[in-house]
């Protein structure tokens, strides 16, 4: 039991450093390069961007759930 | 960073690490943490109306994973949120014409600050009262994972007793007939509570299902969850269109919440549901004393 625990522990910090990598290079390659293109949706067209700003959130989220449960699946796997 | 939609110069790490924390609360509590990340956005300097519309923003992307995790678990009762749906959307609507009524008065970040310090602290005292009061109980020491028990179950089986059609029944929940209009009302006073402070108003919502309703704990954290989605989608259309989100601050959050909201999401496996409701009750005590801090710290107000 107490095995299984550090081995499950141990898994979720390896997807974390995994993930922050990931999350880091993602500020700067997406986030910036939108950053412009949103302000100019925001200010001009509301409703556009009402809109883009919920399809962005969850098409993130959806994208993201994939990405950890495939890291912590892989982890997992390697580590038993 | 620099985020130029709301010009708040704020940290990515600080933003992600918040949605981290963010995303375990709200997989494990059935909550979507605005009284943490609405005033954690407010502590860095962030307006109230822009901290309330992103902070909606970053909860529909964290509420749709945990809702996935939850569904999957069996946690979710389908019927009554999307019954649920009807009157969040109304609430969410009246809570934010709300804040543009107080924008226009130019008082919108003192009276929110207040609001929600007497909304949180009410919460938490009610709810260490009575998950205390239920634990002390055989009953509370008795349940099972998802069968469960609560000090003031009368009140709920008093609700359902209303004969005010029309009525519903809710087989997932364990409830035999219920008054459409009691739900509706919950959902509305949880909506409204979303649309004015800010997330998905778990913390109104939850305890609601639970204690009104009578709603098995795992079953109100899930379906409550799957109402976040929908109060905080169209809370974040409608705060959108008024000017108050910054998405870019909601997607570098929701990066941390992600993986917070799984880890929440299979640990609620673990623990019962008067047990669940006994740790919510720190939540809303930190919300409210980061919100005093605020209101006697930052110079915005």
């Amino acid at each position: 039991m107490k095995k299984e625990t550090t081995k499950t522990l141990r898994a979720f910090a390896l997807e974390l450093a995994i993930y922050a990598l990931l999350v880091v290079a993602y500020f700067f390659l997406v986030l910036h390069l939108l950053g412009g293109w949103l302000h100019g949706l925001e200010s001009n067209h509301r409703y556009l961007y009402a809109g883009t700003a919920i399809l962005l959130i969850i098409g993130q989220a959806v994208v993201l759930e994939s990405v950890t449960t495939f890291l912590l699946r892989r982890l997992r796997g390697r580590s038993e | 960073m620099y985020f130029p939609i709301s010009g708040a110069q704020i940290s990515p790490i600080y933003l992600a690490v918040v949605g981290f924390i963010i995303g375990i609360l709200g997989g494990f509590f059935g909550v979507g943490g605005s009284f943490i990340a609405g005033p954690a956005l407010r502590l860095v300097g962030l307006d109230w109306n822009f901290a309330v519309g992103t902070d909606l923003a970053h909860i529909v992307g964290k509420s749709v994973v945990a809702a996935r995790r939850h569904r999957a678990l069996g946690n979710v009762d389908l019927k009554l949120g999307f019954i649920m749906a009807l009157g969040t959307i109304a609430g969410a609507e009246a809570g934010a014409q709300l804040i543009q009524l107080l924008k226009r008065a130019g008082q919108v970040n003192l009276v929110i600050s207040i609001v929600s310090i007497v909304v949180y602290l009410s919460i938490s005292i009610f709810m260490i009262w009575e998950s205390r009061k239920t634990l002390k109980s055989r009953q509370g020491k008795r349940t099972g994972s998802k069968r469960d028990h609560s000090a003031i179950r009368h009140f709920a089986r008093r609700i359902q007793r209303l004969r005010l059609f029309p009525l519903v029944s809710l087989p997932e929940s364990g409830i035999k007939s219920i008054s459409i209009w009691v739900i509706l009302l919950v959902a509305f006073v949880g909506g409204f509570f979303s649309g004015f402070l800010g997330g998905g108003a778990g913390y109104i919502r939850m305890p609601s299902l639970v204690y009104v309703l009578g709603i098995p704990t795992h079953l109100a954290v899930g379906t409550d969850l799957f109402e976040i989605v929908i109060s905080a989608s169209y809370g974040t259309f409608s705060h959108a269109v008024k000017g108050n989100v910054d998405i870019l601050i909601a997607l570098v959050m929701n990066t941390g919440a992600a993986i917070g909201a799984q880890i929440g999401a299979i640990s609620t496996q673990y623990f019962t549901g008067p047990k669940i409701r006994l740790a919510f009750v720190p939540l809303p005590v930190i919300g409210a004393a980061i919100v005093i801090y605020t209101l006697l710290t930052v110079h915005k107000l």
